[in-house]
């Protein structure tokens, strides 16, 4: 095979003055309509409750709502309150940061299946009271393992999801 | 055939992958085209349109870069269109030239692939972070490998699959990539199961070398129609089928531990190449490989094993590039092994694909003979599936 062109730098080469840069720095701030049905969804959070909806067609119960079923492709304004309980779908058991930072102690982020919801229906968020060390959290979780929500304290919360702090491991 | 051109690949090239390039992208997008109309034998003037595919904007920090790349990619003058679907754009990008061709528009087309990913600070894993929605997830302070380690896991815990079988596709794979001239430097390795397992744990059960780098490079091939391709002197290799799909972006609904979507864009891609027996058809894969955990969970999306059996069959050397009964995969060392600038990493494994069919690829020229093989790549949040089978 013949060689392939291209021109390798080292970070020594950057640093060293050797190779010339030009940098910017991008500010973008949005923000964004939550729509009629997140913005229930996140409504429920101030009262300590977790919304599902449901479509008349293919008869399952959705979280996150949404204003249409994407299956049957047809609206859907049935509300279902769902338990502030469920089910580790999976978990990781994260040290890095999204600047490829390490983290000390890790983060557990979680899909949880929610009681009251069809079977595999999940929401992404984060596992707490459940071990500090790579050994403990592996011992105390497993796919499958029941959890709840923990709630912030009602005057805190904001409509937001992190309204849960976190689930914990039940059972 | 219902299509009005058969579909022919006449050259592919590749630049080396780098964890940073002098290059700009745009050089590099120039390299991979020119290095693929010399191993065709063709100038830019043979070529009727161009398709180039870079994956996300955010890497670069240039808005519609497929415009800015367009010079690069020898675009000036002609048409020229720019598709994305993530991490699947390398092979959707194969996909789009063979239907530009295969709708009797055009004869020849330059599918030039390029990312150049090391301008993004801290560090491009934070231009992931919009892929998540706005407001159920960002707001928990999501990071890319998460959604990674979580499918894992899944995956791992369906089939009570051990991580020493993670670690042996990165062995296989950073080891084929010691053949690979595009290989970035300290990717491709002859590594111990023991120092793979040793390695840092990132976001577990996902471990540094179990996972492919951040990378520059670029790449292309070169599509013409079968008349075209009659005037040439060497014998061309055929887009036999091609196939796509997209699940639904609610990805906590979905079952993480099996990719249908990349089942049905193989579906699509069989039916089109009247393949009904993969596991017979098929006698060389390059599944998209970003993750050792990836491989197998594309393998079985692309029926070429059971669900939950290809990690047995890793343990028999089934997959390995000197198999002579089984299906080499990732034969070129895959992203793991050589790198994975994302839209150059798919084109990679297409190039590798028309090679190795043409009995090109020297040193990871697989051992058992090869007719048929096919290139696969996923993306957008991890619900793309994008197929090209390739014959002779
Ligand atoms: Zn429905």
């Amino acid at each position: 095979m013949k060689e392939f062109r291209g021109t390798s730098l080292t970070d020594l080469a950057l640093s060293g003055g050797g190779v010339l840069v030009t940098s910017w720095a991008v500010k973008a701030d949005y923000h964004w309509d939550a729509g009629a049905a997140m913005s229930r969804y996140l409504d429920g959070f101030r009262d300590g409750k977790i919304w599902g909806v449901r479509c008349p067609e293919c008869r399952r119960t959705m979280v996150p709502p949404r204003g249409f079923c994407e299956l049957c492709f047809r609206p859907i304004d049935q509300w279902v309150e769902l338990q502030d309980t469920g089910r580790i779908n999976t978990f990781s058991i994260s040290y890095v940061n999204w600047d490829a930072s390490r983290r000390r102690t890790p983060e557990i982020p979680a899909v949880i299946e929610i009681d009251g919801a069809s079977p595999g229906m999940s929401i992404l968020h984060k596992m707490g009271e459940a071990g500090d060390t790579l050994e403990e959290i592996q011992a105390r979780l497993r796919l499958g393992t029941p959890v709840q929500a923990v709630w912030k304290p009602r005057e805190s919360r904001e409509g937001s999801i992190t309204d849960i702090e976190y689930f914990r491991p039940i059972g | 055939m219902p299509y009005k051109n058969r579909v022919a690949v006449v050259g592919a090239g590749l630049t080396k992958f780098m964890r940073r390039a002098l290059e700009t992208s745009k050089e590099l997008a120039f390299e991979g085209a020119s290095a693929a109309l010399e191993d065709a034998g063709l100038t830019i003037d043979d070529i009727d349109c161009v398709v180039s595919v870079t994956a996300p904007e955010a890497f670069d920090g240039v808005h519609m870069n497929g415009e800015y790349l367009a010079d690069g990619a020898g675009a000036w003058g002609k048409p020229y269109m720019r598709t994305y679907v993530g991490g699947g754009s390398g092979v959707f990008g194969l996909v789009t030239g063979w239907y530009h061709i295969a709708s009797g528009h055009f004869d020849t087309c330059l599918v030039v692939a390029e990312e150049k990913m090391s301008p993004a600070l801290p560090h491009p894993q934070g231009c992931f972070n919009a892929i998540y929605d706005q407001f159920t997830e960002r707001p928990l302070g999501v990071n890319l490998l998460w959604i990674f380690s979580l499918e894992m896991n899944r995956y791992m815990q369906t089939y009570g699959v051990p991580m020493e079988t993670f670690a042996r596709v990165a062995q296989k794979n950073k080891r084929n990539g010691l053949d690979h001239p595009s290989a970035q430097s300290g990717v491709a390795a002859d590594l111990d199961i023991e120092d793979i397992m040793a390695s840092e744990i990132m976001a577990w059960p996902v471990q540094r070398l179990m996972v492919s780098p951040v990378s520059d490079g670029g790449g292309a091939m070169v599509l013409v129609s079968e008349r075209f391709a009659r005037r040439l002197s060497k014998p061309p290799v055929w887009i036999e089928g091609v196939g796509w799909n997209l699940d639904t972006s609610y990805w906590t609904n979905r079952d993480l531990y099996y990719p249908r979507y990349v089942e049905k864009a193989a579906r699509m891609a069989y039916e089109m190449a009247g393949i009904s027996d993969p596991r017979r058809d098929i006698h060389i894969a390059e599944p998209y490989d970003p993750f050792a955990y990836k491989e197998l969970h594309h393998l079985e999306g692309l029926m070429l094993a059971d669900k939950g059996q290809a990690p047995k069959l890793l343990e028999q050397g089934f997959w390995d590039r000197d198999t002579e009964t089984g299906i080499p995969a990732s034969p070129s060392g895959g992203l793991l092994g050589v790198g994975n600038p994302i839209a150059a990493a798919g084109m990679m494994k297409c190039a590798e694909i028309y090679w190795q069919l043409q009995g090109e690829a020297g040193p990871r020229q697989v051992k058992r003979e090869v007719r048929r093989g096919l290139a696969q790549a996923w993306g957008d949040l991890m619900q793309v599936g994008t197929v090209v089978v390739m014959g002779k």
